[in-house]
């Protein structure tokens, strides 16, 4: 496969994430916004959003203030926003058009439909539009593509490559989500194990739609332990960050497998999942949660770096 | 300007090619046709095939119109063309193997020398090069034009990367998925062995140096290109890749595509770029879209370039005057298909003549494409007129002209129901091993009322073309 | 005379690139006056690719280097045997017709400067060749050899306004002279051993050939005012000097490029 064709479909899957990713974000900020705050009022909540999103500074930039009107705009619509759900999904069909050969045509109608419906959105007064309605459209139209990929695409070297987008770039994430918790909701270290501690963990865990899953897998009260257990190392959470390493290194060994070679992209996915496989929550929070978190980040931006080097460059020999 | 030759009603009586279709049409209720309309163009957006016109912004995913009414030829008809046609590219094959080889023809006197050799699209680079199986240009699309039941005239030769086939195999594709029944009530020559003998062709021309099955790929100028679409769905139907330039390097003689498995050699390289873009060392040094030493590669036969640069000397306006005289040098042969009278600016008296009638002319630049650049005299305005009479003054050699054709006109679906518009035609001739021609082409069709021009950037649509089968 | 070359070239780049290309026309011509005895060329560290004769008869090597590239180094080294032919290339094979260098490229371009002194020139001539002869004695008077003037873009006309230039801009101007009056004309490369007069001269040398009915392509070295002799060594031909390049090349990457020319041209005395 042409090196440019497999980072296009990388990139597809990363994209759609992202979009996933930014329509969660949203839909956690509404619902923080409908809650009576505790002291630091919304305005640092919304803010910590855009923190989470990575987007703060250009937000900065263009509106000043956090306004909540003003972030839904720029995380779903703006087009300056490189990361807004909008620029996600049209990056990700303008890859699958540049790719079109290498996809299946219930594929390629679902990304292209995904852009049609957007722009038809797009065209509606913003008045019409409930946020809510939003999000889940994002959710829709992800849960589509991914469907249509995993229902119709060959298994070969090309599904490999956007399932290592989609493992990568939500192991990214996940972590992302979680350390926004942790390091911009909750600035003070008095709050730990307060109510509203619990409270924004449960907002966290529906943002990744697993708020039941988490009830039916651990039972009794929320604590910050069970949910770092799960959102971090539970095999069983789609989500978690050992779930998304497991899944690129899986499709990386199947890379190895296909063309016979195995390089350090391998050894190091290998390495990070053993590595979480060992861990437990304990040691997590002797480490101190962001600083686990910001050492996961880096470790998935090198085995992301890797992966480029190794077989999207096009510099492989 | 009546005297239009209708193709489906000839003195008021259907002609026999399209006597099924008459009953087809009127079984066809308003409602319905708009219902089908629209589900073809549903069609056409769903799979992509859109085109952008270069400079003109706004939408870049517009359609093409298409017109449901299709074209039909007869086999005898069909038959008769394909003999010119295929006659014709070899004659357009044969001069540019000898205007880059020993250059009989001019020293022969049949084509004065400055307007080969000065000429922007001779490439020097090439010179002194045999192409495998000595072809240069092997997909040539050929531009035809109808003006009564016998009457057939070549319009332009395009010998480049003559663009437009996606659509014949597209509309065909679309045209069976809604009217299965007429396919059954008319016996419809297939077009879908196309992609199939398209890579025949390219194989056959694989460099002497390629010992295995050769390995071909679609050069494209990438996913902005308004043609991409068509690259990109030939490169799947033939089952090759769609590389860019950044996804090719040469070393050792030959010419590599980057992979995820490393670099695996490439043999023919089908480029839908212009030559200036194609190697940065050899033409144009600013050029981002080509690949750094190919033009070594090639010339020294590590690659085969289809079509080979240089192919643009045989299609160029000024040139397309001589063809018939090119069809009795190298072939020996009467030309089968006919050019439309030109006259030429660059020859004092065609100049006069041209300025004298400019009214009653169409002019059109030496260089220009896509229906850019062209005074149609019937259909312009005085100051439109004036205009090209300062343009032609001043740069006689840039210009010629022809007489407004009475193109043919074929039923076609508009607003108010079924009427005539004009349409042209252009087959796709493969030169290869063999010269193949499949039964189709794409028929254009000039939407707007009384138009003659039929290009998809001015309001153009288009149709199936049909060849029945005897 | 025998004639022995050592060039190198020399590129560097302050950053390493990913990769670099190279088109060589380094090759001595085949034609009467010239005879290599040995020529070797060699790009360090780079794969030698296909080469082959084109229509104008130069022989053009590709080369090519996998990154990081911090230096690419050309290095000629050869000996060739040369007679004095005044200036006539005779026993040259080439397919290329006199009427493909008609053609004006940016670095010709003929101004009505060019224009004028080119009829100027020609006025009274005898016959072709004595206008050639002209042509060149008139470019060699109107401008003066000056380096540092004039640098690698400069075209014919701006170095007539200057009235200063280097051999490439002579070569410019009579070329642009010669097709301003139809007669064609083309840009030669190659080498000139400058010997005796103690002055250093640039050892890659530049002259123009201009097509004479009835005798063929003849040399003109208007910047030294003769015909090239045995003294030359004729490489390659093109259009003009960027066509003609000896070497032609791309870095993929990021790097400023800095370039560094030696050249020893000796004469082994018989």
């Amino acid at each position: 496969m042409l090196s440019r064709t497999a980072e296009n479909l990388f990139w597809i899957a990363r994209y759609i994430e992202r979009a996933e990713t930014m329509a969660r974000l949203l839909e956690v900020g509404a619902r923080i916004a409908l809650m009576p705050s505790a002291g630091h009022g919304y305005r640092s909540e919304w803010e910590s959003l855009l923190q989470a999103s990575g987007t703060a500074e250009g937000f900065a930039e263009k509106y000043g203030d956090p306004v909540q009107r003003n972030i839904e705009s720029y995380l779903f619509f703006d087009r300056d926003n490189p990361s807004s759900v909008v620029s996600c999904i049209e990056r990700a069909r303008e890859n699958a058009r540049i790719v079109r050969t290498a996809l299946t045509a219930q594929v390629w109608d679902a990304l292209n439909m995904a852009f049609q419906e957007m722009r038809q959105l797009e065209r509606k007064a913003r008045s019409e539009l409930e946020l809510t309605e939003l999000t889940e459209w994002v959710m829709r139209q992800a849960a589509m593509i991914r469907g249509a990929i995993e229902a119709t695409l060959l298994r070969n070297d090309g599904y490999n490559f956007l399932n290592l987008g989609f493992a990568l770039e939500r192991a990214d994430n996940t972590a992302r989500l979680i350390d926004v918790k942790y390091y911009v909701l909750l600035p003070s270290v008095d709050f730990v194990g307060s109510g509203l501690d619990n409270y924004q963990w449960q907002t966290l865990l529906r943002a990744m739609s697993a708020q039941r899953a988490f009830h039916w897998a651990y039972g009794g009260d929320i604590t910050s332990k069970k949910i770092a257990h799960f959102l971090i190392l539970n095999r069983q959470t789609p989500r978690s960050l050992i779930t998304a390493t497991t899944s690129a290194m899986e499709h990386l060994d199947d890379l190895a497998h296909a063309y016979h070679k195995s390089g350090p992209a391998q050894m190091r996915a290998r390495a990070l999942v053993g590595e979480l496989a060992e861990t437990t929550v304990e040691e997590i929070f002797e480490e101190g949660l962001h600083e686990f978190l910001t050492r996961f980040i880096r470790d998935i931006g090198e085995l992301s770096n890797m992966v480029y080097n190794a077989y999207l460059s096009g510099e492989a020999r | 300007m009546t005297d239009f030759f209708n193709e489906m009603y000839d003195a008021g009586k259907v002609r026999e090619p399209y006597a099924r279709l008459e009953d087809w049409t009127k079984a066809m209720p308003a409602e319905l046709r708009h219902l089908k309309q629209a589900e073809a163009e549903a069609l056409f957006r769903r799979i992509g095939i859109t085109f952008a016109v270069y400079g003109e912004g706004g939408d870049p995913d517009r359609l093409i119109p298409f017109d449901m009414f299709p074209r039909v030829f007869t086999q005898f008809e069909w038959r008769r063309l394909e003999k010119g046609i295929k006659q014709r590219a070899r004659a357009l094959n044969a001069f540019l193997l000898d205007v880059y080889g020993r250059g009989e023809i001019v020293k022969a006197g049949k084509i004065p020398a400055r307007l080969v050799y000065q000429n922007e699209a001779y490439e020097r680079a090439v010179s002194g090069f045999t192409p495998p199986r000595g072809i240069y240009s092997h997909i040539v699309g050929i531009d035809i034009v109808r003006t009564g039941a016998d009457e057939f005239f070549v319009l332009e030769d395009n010998c480049r990367t003559p663009s437009g086939v996606s659509y014949m195999l597209e509309n065909r594709e679309i045209m069976m998925r809604m009217f299965p029944q007429i396919f059954r009530e008319n016996r419809i020559e297939p077009v879908d062995g196309y992609a199939d003998a398209l890579r025949r062709t390219l194989a056959s021309v694989a460099p002497a140096k390629c010992d295995r099955e050769p390995t071909i790929a679609i050069l494209t100028p990438g996913h902005f290109n308004s043609a991409y679409y068509e690259h990109s769905f030939l490169a799947d139907l033939m089952g090759v890749e769609l590389v860019e330039g950044a996804d090719l390097f040469v070393e050792g003689g030959f010419c590599w595509m980057r992979t995820t498995e490393g670099p695996k050699k490439l043999d023919v390289i089908y480029r839908r770029l212009d030559d200036a873009f194609l190697d940065p060392l050899c033409f144009r040094p600013d050029s981002m879209l080509g690949v750094p030493g190919l033009m070594d590669v090639y010339r020294s036969g590590g690659v085969t370039i289809c079509s080979a640069p240089g192919a643009g000397v045989a299609d160029d306006k000024a040139i397309y005057t001589y063809v018939p005289d090119m069809v009795r040098f190298y072939l020996g042969e009467e030309p089968l298909l006919n050019n439309v009278p030109t006259w030429k600016c660059a020859k004092d008296d065609d100049c006069k003549y041209v300025l004298e009638h400019l009214g009653d002319l169409v002019v059109k630049e030496v260089h220009g494409s896509g229906g850019y650049g062209m005074l149609v005299g019937p259909k312009s305005t005085k100051e439109q007129i004036e205009t090209f009479r300062i343009k032609i003054t001043e740069n006689p050699d840039n210009y010629i002209a022809q007489p407004t054709l009475a193109l043919s006109t074929t039923p076609t679906f508009v607003e108010e129901g079924i009427a005539p518009r004009h349409v042209d035609l252009r087959p796709y001739c493969l030169v290869g091993e063999k010269i193949e021609l499949v039964p189709g082409g794409l028929t254009r069709v000039a939407l707007k009322e009384g138009s003659l021009v039929v290009n998809s950037s001015q309001g153009g649509g288009v149709k199936d073309t049909w060849v029945l089968a005897e | 005379m025998i004639l022995t070359v050592n060039h190198v070239t020399t590129y560097r780049y302050d950053a390493p690139m990913r990769a670099a290309v190279q088109s060589l026309r380094l090759f001595p011509s085949r034609f009467d006056g010239q005879r290599a005895i040995r020529w070797d060329v060699t790009v360090e560290g780079g794969t030698r690719g296909g080469s082959f004769r084109d229509g104008a008869g130069d022989k053009v090597e590709g080369w090519s280097m996998r990154g990081p590239v911090s230096e690419v180094s050309i290095a000629v080294s050869g000996q060739v045997e040369t007679i004095d032919m005044a200036g006539v290339l005779r026993g040259h094979r080439e397919l290329v017709p006199p009427f493909a260098y008609l053609r004006e490229t940016v670095a010709t371009w003929i101004d009505d400067a060019i224009e004028t002194l080119a009829q100027e020139a020609a006025a009274g001539a005898d016959d072709a060749l004595d206008r050639a002869h002209r042509l060149s004695a008139a470019v060699a008077g109107a401008i003066t050899y000056a380096p540092g003037v004039t640098h690698a873009h400069t075209t014919a006309a701006e170095a007539l306004d200057l009235g200063e230039g280097v051999c490439q801009d002579h070569a410019h101007a009579l070329i642009a002279c010669a097709r301003a009056l139809d007669m064609p004309a083309r840009y030669v490369s190659g080498y000139l051993y400058a010997r005796d007069d103690g002055v250093p001269h640039e050892a890659s040398h530049a002259w123009a050939e201009i097509w004479v009915e009835g005798i063929g392509w003849i040399g003109f070295d208007a910047a030294n005012g003769c015909c090239p002799d045995e003294r030359y060594i004729r490489l390659g031909s093109g259009l003009d000097a960027r066509e003609a390049a000896p070497v032609k090349g791309v870095a993929m990457g990021a790097g400023e490029e800095k370039l560094d020319v030696t050249v020893a041209l000796d004469a082994i005395q018989q």
